[in-house]
């Protein structure tokens, strides 16, 4: 068997109501599950197959954070054929979330990576020969969706502020390495109180990171939803609707000043992401036309898609080439006011779409959101809409790996102040670059070697 | 006009240091070799520093000894000084580093060549690979003579079409004015190698009367100096100091004034040279605000006044050259006896190897050294060593020896080449080991004797004391972990003098040797073992148990890829029918061919999802051929 460590992922979609499935696989699943579990058994001895009510405690400060089911599944009798626990929290975005976060931080487990439960299963054996292509298939598209999301959020606050922190320490790593490498070189040598104040400093800015990521301030989530149409068909009412009901986790995102808004609500339990776009038609007008291009790029990268169209108007030429860049895409039709008489043509939009997907209403009037709200949350929990999960998860991964990264900073510290030599401290400095390397997917040895050369000078 | 001159097991071309460890090994392992040379007289010479070791290259040597290599051996017989340096941090970076007596360094090295079984040594420059059905089987000369080999170890250095520059002037010619190699460069391309062009540079050297050593600042040797080898018990070779001064702001001046005759600048080189050992025109452009740099006045041997100047590597004219050194403090009155200048050359892109150093267009035909686009004497022996142990293997009809990254500098040094490439001269690094803890120059031996005696290349003798140092040393640790120290007063005097906290309770032995200031003389004085241990052995338990925490972390990564490492990928997979994988890992892992999945995920542009596709593809293939018997 290839796989040492023990992985773990959210195995059912993100969403309110119902229950959310954390899945633990790997040697370590039932060892690093119990050390966040309390229950009247000990799960350590669980036979396999086994269900246990019990609560989730943060080991540290001895709080019960959620109730729980848990299952215990010993390998080979399982999915991937290793041990395999699965714990059953309630649904929703923080209980899940603060339960996965909590299981990364004791260490031993690591976030599963796109597609991987299934391709344990079929290197353990447990998955048929015929389907290799398709669990090829599977991580490749896994990974490239997730590198997307990933590319996306490399623009973002948080990763500026990550990159920030990586220049910091791989400075005070290069200065390390240059005691080492060129003892006789005139360089200030590295002394035990340098490395802690850089430490600390570090430190201090993962708090203040970590701080920001709880309030969600910087780690965006959510399904990105595109509200497209021709000019006044809608949308901005649509938005405001939406908004002034539900507005829930995020607001007030820098990107409002730009043409496309952008508003952050939950709509039936599920966080979306929603855009509002400028009106797509043909135009001339230079202004407008650079708003229609950032609205044209809004629909590329949307996992959702509402399509407003003016029910009181037959559909237009502007309708129709929008209703031919949709094709394939996941979208939901939206038959605006029909509180006015119907004489757009139904039954082409019926032939072009799936009926189940298109709804009628009336923003003026309020009728109508349920039917949405219903729709969505259908093709959420039917896995026609797949992002929202990922980029959960990779900021669940992010905020353990600010957590491991600060913990290695405290044990570098540490080992300082007790007298432990400094090539041995830099094996902890550098643990912690490398963990903040992979928050932003950004780890090489070689640009240590490059900020050795560009920060010393060097030679015979 | 050619001539038949001979059949051979090996032939290794160039005797630098590469290529005698080379030579040396497989001759040593029953190999009949001959070890062809331009100039006879060059053999093992030190174009550049006249010195070994220090961080990262000192633990090479120790690990080429380990491997039964002679670099460790021969320096010991001729170094002029020894120093332990980084003495002040953990044991995993402590380096040795001597200056060596440059000509008695490469007179002992040829007197063992010339005295090794099966070893033929000659004169000669090698022109044109021999080879048959796609293979190498020899080599032709410039005499016209054509010598035979079951496999070629090539290890020409800085001589492929080498070029010298100084100043404005500019011509062709092999390190110190020696002849270049022009011809073989050529065979080279035409079997289908592609080369690159890289630069390295030497500092001139001065008259050692024309010093004014008073203006300068003396560097000792050690007093107690520690050896390379395993087998060096002792010596008595005596010492010379070094001398330390700096640039002035003259320096500056002058080098700025003249930066428009410098080739550097002005285009005349095309090589790359490397960023680790710049040129001093290269160090005061691109750290203007450094107000002076060091230099390292060295002494080139016992036998001659020639010193070499470190950190004044320069391609500057010769005139500019004498302005710079009288700039310097002790060096107003210098005589320059040889000019500093740049050299480029032709190196092989060494992704065109497979680990074991053999060429993947060429069989048999393996390279080694400064022409796989390293730089540094050790880096060179420690490839040398490994070429000349796979070049004899393959014509014995063995499996290679392939160093892992985890067992030592030279395996760091070889899957890096191999691996990634290099765009410039290659440099070891302390800091490109990722297992830097578990590669100390304390345990080099620990860590190869035992390859280097499978191999054939350690003997009995050494084996057998090697065994026995391995053994008291892991009996020794155990009774310190089960003797106690009772919380009396001489115990509490001793930790009081130390500054350490006194203890509470009885304790053992190896719980109080953890204390960062208690050393292994410390307790025994209290617990003697009843067995004589060595300093090395003394100093190997207490490494052992003081670093215990640290050294485990990095054995559980390195067991957690081991797996990794061991996954071996079959040499005739075609990726480009590996469904899934993306484009760009496709075309690295054609190119690169990794024999392990470990190897290929150290290649950059190949990710995580490529690892596992290709893992589940080799599932899938294996369990198919299974499945066909």
């Amino acid at each position: 068997m290839m796989n040492q460590d023990t992985i773990a992922a959210i195995a059912t979609a993100v969403g309110e109501g119902g229950i959310a499935v954390i899945r633990v696989s790997g040697p370590g699943a039932v060892s690093e599950s119990a050390k966040i579990f309390r229950s009247k058994s000990n799960i350590a001895d669980a036979s396999s197959h086994t269900v246990h009510y019990g609560h989730i405690v943060d080991p540290q400060t001895d709080e019960k954070v959620e109730e729980i089911l848990l299952t215990v599944m010993r390998g080979p009798r399982s999915f991937t054929a290793e041990d395999v626990v699965e714990l059953s929290t309630h649904g929703g975005v923080v209980a899940v979330k603060r339960v996965l976060e909590l299981l990364l931080r004791q260490g031993g487990v690591r976030i599963a990576e796109p597609g991987e439960f299934t391709k344990r299963a079929f290197l353990n054996g447990r998955i048929d020969l015929a389907q290799a292509e398709a669990v090829i298939d599977l991580i490749r598209s896994k990974s490239d969706r997730a590198f997307s999301v990933a590319m996306k959020q490399a623009e973002g606050t948080l990763s500026k502020r990550v990159k920030a922190l990586r220049h910091n320490l791989v400075e005070l790593l290069a200065h390390i390495e240059v005691n080492i490498d060129y003892p006789e070189h005139d360089v200030a040598e590295m002394t035990s109180s340098y490395i802690r104040e850089k430490s600390e400093e570090a430190v201090a800015e993962i708090d203040r990171l970590l701080k920001t990521a709880s309030e969600g301030k910087i780690l965006r989530e959510g399904i990105t939803t595109a509200i497209v149409g021709r000019p006044n068909v809608g949308k901005s009412s649509l938005l405001n609707a939406l908004v002034q009901e539900n507005k829930a986790i995020v607001t007030d995102i820098a990107g409002t000043t730009r043409d496309v808004i952008e508003e952050f609500v939950t709509l039936g339990g599920i966080p979306l992401r929603l855009l509002d776009t400028a009106g797509i038609r043909e135009t001339t007008d230079v202004v407008e036309q650079i708003g229609v291009e950032r609205s044209r790029a809004a629909l590329t990268d949307a996992d959702l898609i509402l399509f407003v169209v003016n029910a009181a108007e037959p559909l237009q030429a502007d309708d129709y080439k929008l209703i031919e860049q949709l094709g394939g895409r996941p979208v939901i039709v939206l038959l605006n006011k029909t509180d006015l008489p119907v004489v757009a043509d139904t039954e082409e939009l019926a032939a072009r779409f799936k009926p189940e997907s298109i709804v009628r209403l009336s923003v003026l009037q309020e009728q109508g959101l349920d039917q949405l709200e219903k729709v969505i949350a259908d093709m959420f929990f039917g896995g026609e809409l797949e992002s929202a999960d990922l980029t959960y998860v990779s900021n669940v991964r992010h905020i353990g790996l600010l957590h491991q990264a600060k913990q290695s900073l405290i044990d570098g510290m540490e080992a300082t102040a007790s007298g432990i030599p400094i090539d041995l401290v830099q094996i902890d400095v550098r643990t912690a670059w490398e963990q903040l390397g992979e928050v932003i997917g950004d780890s090489v040895a070689e640009s240590l070697i490059d900020q050795i050369f560009s920060q010393f000078c060097l030679g015979k | 006009m050619g001539y038949e001159a001979g059949q051979f097991d090996v032939i290794v071309i160039g005797a630098g240091h590469a290529g005698c460890e080379a030579a040396l090994a497989a001759a040593r392992m029953g190999c009949e070799t001959l070890l062809l040379t331009i100039n006879l007289d060059m053999v093992a010479f030190m174009p550049c520093n006249p010195s070994i070791g220090g961080p990262a290259k000192g633990h090479v040597v120790r690990e080429i000894d380990a491997l039964g290599g002679e670099m460790g051996r021969n320096i010991d017989r001729t170094f002029i000084q020894m120093r332990m340096l980084n003495t002040g941090k953990g044991p995993a970076v402590h380096a040795l580093r001597a200056q060596a007596d440059k000509f008695l360094y490469q007179h002992t090295m040829k007197k063992t060549i010339e005295e090794t079984e099966h070893l033929t040594l000659r004169q000669g420059m090698a022109e044109e690979l021999l080879v048959e059905n796609g293979a190498c089987v020899g080599v032709i000369t410039k005499t016209g003579a054509t010598y035979r080999a079951k496999t070629v170890v090539l290890t020409t250095g800085t001589y492929l079409r080498g070029k010298i520059i100084m100043g404005e002037l500019m011509y062709e010619s092999g390190p110190n004015n020696q002849q270049p190699s022009v011809r073989l460069s050529q065979s080279l391309k035409e079997l289908g190698l592609e080369l690159v062009r890289f630069k390295t540079g030497t500092p001139p050297r001065v008259h050692k009367d024309t010093i004014d050593f008073d203006k300068t600042e003396i560097q000792p040797g050690d007093e107690n100096p520690k050896f390379f080898s395993f087998e060096t018990e002792y010596s008595d070779n005596e010492q010379l100091p070094c001398w330390l001064t700096y640039t002035s702001e003259e320096t500056h001046r002058i080098i700025n004034d003249n930066l428009h005759r410098a080739p550097m600048f002005s285009g005349a080189i095309e090589g790359t040279g490397p960023r680790y050992c710049p040129s001093i025109e290269d160090k005061i452009v691109r750290f203007a605000d450094k107000p002076k740099h060091q230099i390292f006045l060295e002494p080139e041997g016992k036998h001659t006044s020639e010193y070499y100047v470190q950190g004044l590597s320069t391609s500057m004219p010769e005139d500019v050259q004498l302005q710079i050194l009288r700039s310097i403090p002790g060096l107003e009155r210098v005589e320059m006896m040889r000019t500093g200048y740049a050299i480029e050359y032709d190196a092989v892109v060494p992704t065109q190897l497979w680990p074991s150093l053999e060429t993947k267009v060429v069989p048999n035909l393996f390279t080694a050294g400064q022409i796989n686009g390293t730089s540094g004497y050790e880096e060179a022996a420690g490839q040398g060593v490994m070429a000349g142990i796979n070049a004899a293997r393959k014509a014995q009809g063995k499996e290679p020896v392939i160093i892992e990254r985890s067992q030592g500098y030279i395996g760091v040094l070889i899957d890096d080449l191999v691996t990634k490439g290099t765009s410039e001269p290659y440099r070891l690094l302390t800091s490109r080991a990722e297992y830097r803890l578990l590669l100390r120059h304390d345990n080099a031996d620990l860590r190869l004797t035992p390859t280097g005696y499978e191999i054939g290349l350690i003997g009995e003798e050494r084996y057998a004391k090697f065994q026995q140092k391995k053994q008291y040393v892991e009996e020794e640790i155990e009774r310190l972990k089960s003797v106690k120290l009772k919380a009396e007063q001489p115990v509490q005097d001793m930790l009081a003098e130390l500054g350490s906290a006194p203890l509470q309770f009885t304790t053992d032995a190896l719980t109080l040797l953890r204390r960062p200031e208690v050393n292994y003389s410390h307790v025994e004085r209290f617990v003697p073992s009843p067995v004589e241990l060595t300093e090395d052995m003394k100093e190997q338990v207490e490494i052992q148990i003081k670093y215990a925490g640290y050294i485990e972390k990095q054995l559980i990564q390195v067991e957690r890829l081991s797996k990794m490492e061991k996954k071996r990928i079959p040499d005739n997979i075609d990726y480009s029918d590996v469904h899934g994988l993306a484009s760009e890992a496709k075309q690295k892992l054609t190119n690169i061919r990794p024999l392990s999945i470990g190897q290929a995920s150290r290649i950059s542009g190949v990710t995580p999802a490529d690892i596992s596709i290709l893992l589940v593809y080799l599932e899938h293939y294996n369990r198919v051929t299974a499945a066909r018997g």
